[in-house]
Order: structure tokens, then sequence, then C-alpha cells
């Protein structure tokens, strides 16, 4: 094989560590002290063996186990209820990594035309894609043995040395698996958004696959490389099996997406674009009209996404309904709350996950507001008959109207898989008001994105900052114990528990007025600052 | 009548003062040349003028309304080509052009069928796909096909062809024909020599020189190639003489545009063969403008008999 195909990768390895050498870090940084802070709370909270069997109560069920992945409950010690609640959510998070890191230097750095740049160069034609792949292949070894030696370091009894290199390992090997994916997408696609939009919605089969199947039949989760994150079984069987499934499918994957960038040309990808319409529709042409085109199949995804998402919850009401008929001691234990049948009062739980997952497509639509400016697109519009107010507005408009057509239709996701799957089905109205409950807490969000985009347009990314700080407290919230006001920092934290508590009023005023309140402010913002 | 009237204009980000104290106008009907080197403040000057930054101190008024305030009442009439056009990958060409001459709150059809086919553009094409000077057509097009009274054109031509650069050029002679007015920022000066009626130059956020070309051609040089029957002597002796070189053509060198008399004057005494003279080029005045001062009269060199 002629070797100068790969001409320079090692100058080029270096090349992308230095254009890079803030981002990995602060990834790893992060995903450790995500990581490490979880076992010393449990330790903490749960000091006893029957502290521990106490919460198996509330995990042993089929909804927890959609969620979270299968656990080892017989023998649930710190360091199993550390793999348990943290390792396939970080290992999602990992996953989310690999395809944004490796699409910046695929895909992304071709269609800006930098890959050009670097071919002129007496650099090999797949040099480019394996110094990235290198990188982001160091990058997970690096971080495998940060969070394997730290979680060891930690010094819990149960967090032994192979449970924690294997903790460590299989977070690797996730990140290798999804650079994998995006890595192929990368030259199937003919632009960075279609690489990322088609590897998350592998990612997102991928954990939506594990979870039907995790309650269905678990044997066929090993359809699911999310799934082989819990067959690991890190910290009581500590099966190895499953890294070397992940290190073969990923090395596959390498090869496939070599062997792709070496059959075609720069800048084309296996996906051929149409010529599209001569003329512009007059849906098109306006202000909005524009704003939505150019998110509508993002839109779109999104939409399906959450309709699915909700569906998988749905569907999993069925297991709920059978499971606590043969156990007393649950329906005892559930019973407090009147007027709830006892699948309904899981509905809050799942409704948290939903509605927060449901804010990222509305957060994004007002965000694109930012991505326009910094493209300079903006100019266009500002230096023709539209007014500034006109713009924004048709950006919270569109935000806001997404946001309810998200939770809607996870809503209806819910509600129709659930009916199909119990005896006695669930009343929409009561769904869908659990649903919409959280709809003023999305509105502050969304009217932060608004007012950061007004007043602060470098900085609009904290509203991520803030919606992380929100999935993070009341995704682990009642595990972790933490007192009250750390919740309620967040919007989300003061919805009211529908069905379980009644409406009540004064939340849903305040949030809303809150949120209306950022919005106006934006305007004045976003009327007065240099573009 | 001036549609357009820049008093004063400063321009601070944060403690960088990109534009400071700027002053020009452009008139009803004139087509006014905006030149200057790279971050002298053209695009900024320009972006103040759309209302897109907002100005630290002094006025600017477009058709007799402010920028800032009343940016959208201006902008019913005015087109605007940017220097580097950004467009949305997943739109055509032809929606694009749509969307903007809609936005413009005008509609002109025909023209558009027109303009598309003189830029030759194919309209059915991502925007992904075009080329630096495909999405130069593109704005032009939509510019170009809107009935505005005053076009601002910043370095609009930089990715077309030479085919495509004379398109452009009878647009803008087009527009100033019906009377209507373009203030066209520049780096091709033999373009803006061709167009422009007026010019000004900024350097460093400052205006520095305006007029017109025949007022600023009056503080150049013209450039002088001469073959005589004796050699010209004591050249060098005599006032605003630059930059002499005996070349196999002849003796060639540069004149004070108002020394001009005393020089051909001079030069007659040795018997004239040929005497070809050129205006100075906009380049020159340019040139000088740039050159620091004492490289530029640091030149002269003597010693021709």
């Amino acid at each position: 094989m002629d070797l100068n195909i790969f001409a320079n990768t090692g100058k080029l390895f270096r090349f992308i560590l230095h254009l890079d050498r803030i981002r990995i870090p602060l990834w790893i940084i992060g995903l450790a002290l995500f990581t490490l802070i979880v076992p010393p709370t449990f330790e903490n909270l749960y000091e006893t063996q029957q502290d521990r069997d106490a919460i198996i109560e509330t995990m042993a069920n089929p909804a927890m186990t959609a969620m979270l992945g299968t656990g080892d409950l017989e023998n649930y010690t710190t360091g199993a209820m550390t793999a348990h609640n943290m390792l396939l959510i970080t290992a999602v998070i990992v996953g989310l990594m690999a395809i944004l890191l490796v699409t910046r230097h695929t895909r992304a750095e071709e269609e800006e035309g930098r890959i050009e740049m670097i071919r002129s160069l007496p650099s090999g034609r797949l040099s480019y894609l394996n110094a990235t792949l290198l990188v982001t292949s160091g990058t997970y070894i690096v971080l495998a043995l940060f969070i394997s030696l730290g979680l060891y370091a930690l010094g819990i009894e149960s967090i032994d040395l192979e449970g924690s290199l294997l903790y460590g390992a299989i977070l690797g090997g996730t990140g290798l698996v999804f650079a994998g994916v995006t890595a192929v997408f990368a030259q199937l696609t003919e632009n960075s958004r279609g690489t990322i939009g088609w590897s998350v919605t592998i990612l997102i089969f991928f954990y939506l696959l594990r979870a039907i199947t995790d309650i269905s039949n678990e044997a066929l989760s090993w359809l699911s490389p999310l799934g082989w994150v819990s067959k690991a079984g890190v910290y009581s069987s500590n099966n190895w099996g499953p890294i070397f499934l992940m290190l073969a499918v990923s090395l596959v994957l390498f090869i496939l997406a070599n062997y792709l960038n070496s059959i075609r040309d720069l800048e084309q990808g296996f996906i051929a674009s149409k010529p599209g319409r001569k003329y512009a529709t007059r849906f098109l042409q306006s202000p909005i009209g524009l704003a939505f085109r150019l998110q509508r199949t993002g839109f779109i995804a999104w939409a399906i996404g959450m309709y699915i998402l909700g569906a998988s919850y749905g569907s999993i009401f069925g297991d709920l309904e059978s499971f606590f008929e043969g156990n007393e001691i649950y329906q005892q234990m559930l019973q407090q709350a009147e007027g709830a049948s006892i699948a309904e009062q899981f509905i809050p739980t799942l409704m948290i996950v939903i509605s927060l997952l449901a804010t990222v497509p509305p957060v994004m639509a007002m965000n694109k507001l930012r991505g326009e400016e910094k493209n300079g697109r903006l100019e266009h519009l500002l230096a023709r008959a539209v007014s500034r107010t006109r713009l924004i507005t048709s950006y919270l408009i569109l935000a806001i109207v997404n946001g309810f057509v998200m939770i809607s239709l996870s809503a209806l996701g819910l509600w129709s898989a659930a009916n199909s799957v119990m005896e006695e089905g669930l009343e929409f109205r009561m769904i869908f008001s659990a649903a919409l409950a959280f709809f003023p807490a999305m509105l502050v969000m969304i009217g932060i994105a608004a007012f950061l985009n007004g007043f602060l347009p470098r900085l609009t990314h904290l509203v991520w900052m803030y919606f992380l700080y929100s999935f993070f407290v009341l995704y682990l919230g009642n595990l972790m114990q933490f007192p009250n006001w750390v919740g309620q920092l967040s919007p989300f934290g003061h919805v009211p528990e529908i069905p379980i508590e009644d409406a009540t009023f004064m939340p849903f005023f305040l949030l809303s007025i809150i949120a209306v309140g950022l919005m106006l402010i934006s305007f004045v913002g976003f009327r007065n600052r240099d573009i | 009548m001036n549609i357009l009237e820049v008093r004063n204009l400063t321009k601070k980000f944060g403690k960088f003062t990109a534009l400071d104290g700027v002053n020009f106008e452009v008139g009803s009907g004139e087509v006014f040349g905006f030149i200057g080197p790279n971050g002298a403040g053209k695009s900024t000057t320009i972006r103040v003028l759309l209302g897109i930054l907002k100005a630290s101190e002094g006025e600017v008024k477009i058709f007799g309304k402010d920028a800032w305030k009343e940016a959208v009442e201006i902008h019913k009439r005015l087109a605007y080509v940017p220097g580097d056009v950004n467009l949305w990958p997943n739109l055509t060409g032809g929606e694009v052009i749509d969307l903007f001459v809609k936005l413009q709150e005008g509609n002109n059809q025909s023209r558009r069928e027109e303009l598309i086919k003189k830029f030759d553009l194919d309209p059915t094409k991502k925007c992904r796909t075009y080329s630096k000077g495909n999405r130069q057509k593109v704005a032009l097009i939509a510019a170009f096909s809107s009935d505005a009274d005053l076009y601002i054109l910043d370095e609009p031509t930089s990715g077309l062809d030479p085919l495509m650069e004379q398109v452009f050029q009878e647009c803008v002679m087009e527009v100033k024909n019906k009377g209507k007015s373009v203030l066209l920022s520049s780096h091709i000066l033999s373009e803006v020599e061709k167009l422009c009626d007026r010019v000004g130059i900024i350097r460093q956020g400052q205006i520095i020189e305006t007029g017109s070309l025949d007022e600023l051609r009056h503080l150049t040089r013209t450039h002088i190639l001469v073959e005589t029957k004796q050699p010209v002597s004591s050249l060098n002796k005599i006032q605003g003489i630059h930059e002499i070189e005996e070349t196999a053509r002849g003796l060639t060198f540069q004149v004070d545009t108002e020394e001009l008399e005393h020089v051909i004057r001079h030069i007659s005494q040795f018997g004239i063969i040929k005497l070809e003279s050129a205006p100075p080029t906009l380049e020159d005045l340019f040139m000088r403008h740039y050159e620091s001062k004492d490289k530029v009269e640091g030149k002269v060199s003597g010693g021709v008999h």
C-alpha cells in the first residue's frame, strides 16, 4: 500500500492537539468531576447496606430501568449504585462529545475549505482524518485512565481497581464507537450539520433501543452499544467482553471511514444534493418564514424524536402495572398519594426528563439568532426594510411555538403508547396537563436565551450551563438529597408534580411573569446594540 | 441636494477608535468612490450607515433621516451589497434573491430574470455550492432588481471575472443615468476611476482627501516620457520633478501638475522628437497618500544630463 496517503499524519496530529488544547482538557476535567463527586456523596447519604436496600425499592421498576439501564440490585454496593446511576448517562455525554469533536475536525473543516489548504501542502489524502482519529483515541485513553484512577483513588471499599478500570474503559470505548460513527457520517453527508444530525440520531436510537429491550428482552440489548454499558456489570461481575466489542466495532468503523474517504472527492458526500427551487415560496419571503425554513429539518427531527421519547416511556406503563400488581409492599409505599393510580405516580419523574429534553430545541431556536449574526447573515436582513424588533420577535415566536409543539408531542407519544399497553388507559387531559405544567419553566429558559441574545451576545451559551445545572439537580435531585433551594434555583424546580400534586396558580404565574419580563427586556438590548 | 451626509462620525470599539471624525457627503445622482487600505474603516463606516453599528459620536443622515433611528424607513429606498457575502447554505440562489427583493418591499420580477441572465447565474443551485463570485452575483442581482435611490456597494466585485465586472459597471452606469446615488467602496482603482464622480480616501479612521477626480489629480503628478535630439541637462534642478529615469525608449519622469508649464518649456529647448504624457492614475494618488511621507520625498534621483 502506498504510504504517501498518510504522509505527515504525525504533524497534523500535533496541530489538531494544539487547536484543541483547551477544549479537550475541559471535556475531560468536566466529565471526571461529574463522575468523581458522585460516589462520595452516595457513601455519605447511604452509609449502610440497609440504607441502600431501601433505595433499591424505588430503583427496581421498569421506569427506572428504561432511564438508567440495568444494574446489580442484588448486591447494591456504593460501587454498583454509582455504576447503575451514572455510567449510562455519562456514556451518552461521552458519545455526544465524540460526535462534536470528530465533526469539528472532519466535515466542518472540509466545509470551511480548510482541508483544501492542508491537502495542498505535502500531506496525504487520508492524513487529516487519521490525525483526527488518533487525537480522539488519545483523548479517550486519557479520559479512561483519568476516571479509572480517580475513582480508585477515592478509596471506597466497593470501588476496587478492576471495576474502576472497567468503568473508565467503558466510557473510553463508548467514545471510540461514536467517534467511528461520526467519522463515517462525515464521509456520507455533505455538510457538518448533516454529520451531527445523523450521528446524534444514531446515538438516540441506540439509547431508545436499549431502553425498550432492557425491559422487554435483555438479550436483545446486546444489539445496542449503549446496552453494552450496563452489560459490563461494573463493580459487580466486571465483564470485559463489551470492551472488546467496542474496540472491534470502532476499528471497523475507522476502517470504513478511511475507505469511504479514499473513494470520494474532496467536499463531496455520497448523498448528492439536488437542484432546488428557482423561486422562493411566498412563505419564505419574510423574516419569520426564513427563520423557520432554516430550522425546518432540525424541527421535524426533534419533533419525531420527542414523540418517540414519549412513546418509549409510555410503553413501559404496561410492565409497570403488572410489576406492581404482585408487590404489596410497593402498593403500600406508593399508595400514599390519593387520587392517583400507581402508574400515574411515575408521570412527574418521567415528565422532568421529557420536559428538560424538550427545552433543548426551543433554546436552540432562540440561539439561532446569534448563530445567524455570527455568520454575518443578519446584515442582509437589517440592511433591508426589516426592523430589529421584527427580527427578534420572529425568532422568539418560533422558539415558543417550538417548545409547545415539543412538549405536546411527547405527551401525545406517552399517552398513546401507554394506552396501547395498559388495560385501563390513562386520561389524555391528565398527561397533557402534567406536561404543560413545565411550559412556563421552559418559557423562562427561552427568556434567558433571548435576554442573552439581546444584551450579552457573546455569552449566549451561558443558557446551556444553566440548563445543565437544571438537568443535574433535577435528574439526581432525589438521590443526592439536595436541600430544597438547590432545585429551586432552576425554573423546573418550581413546577408542581401533576398528577400527584395539585396545579397551583402562583408558580405558573410567577414563572410566566419572569419569562415575559426577560423577553421584553431582550428587545431593548437587541435594539440598542451593535450587530 | 445631499442624499447622504456624514458629520464628525466617530466609532469606538472599547478603547480602539475605528473611526475618528469622518466627514463626507454623497449628492443626488452622484457616484461616490470610497477608497482606503485594509482596516482603514471603510466597512465600519458602511455598517454605521446601515444602522447595524451605532455611532459613538457624530451624525449620519440618509435621505435626511437618522441612520440609526429610522433605519427601516431608509432601507426601503436603499440597496446594499456586502464585500463578503455569506448566504444560507441550504437555500438556492433564486430563493435568496426573492427573499431579499421582498424584504426590500419592492418587486421587480422582469428585472430579476434579466439580471440573472446577464450575470449568468444558475438560480436553482444551493448557495453552499456557489463560489465567492457567484455569491456576490446573488447579492448584486438582488440589489439591482430593487428600485432603490441609494446603492451602497462594499467591494462588490472582488470575486467577479472581468466579463462580469463589465456587466457590473453597466449596471452602475444604468442606475447613475436614472439619477440614483451610489456609494462604491473598492480596491479596484480603475473601476473607481471609470465610475465615480467624486472620491473620498480614508486612512486610519479619518478622511484624508475628498473631491472630484480632476480636483484630486491637480494635487498629483503627470507621467512624462520624452525623447530629445540633445540630452536634457540640469533637469533635476527644476522644481517639481520626481523619479527621473533613463530608459531605452527615452527619459521618463513625473511632474507635479502645477509645475507642468515650466518643465515643458525647459525640455523644448533640447528639441523634442517624441512626447508622451499620461494623466496621474488613482493608483498614484493612492500610493502617494498611503506610503509614509519621507519615503516618497526621498526618492528623487538626479544625475541626468
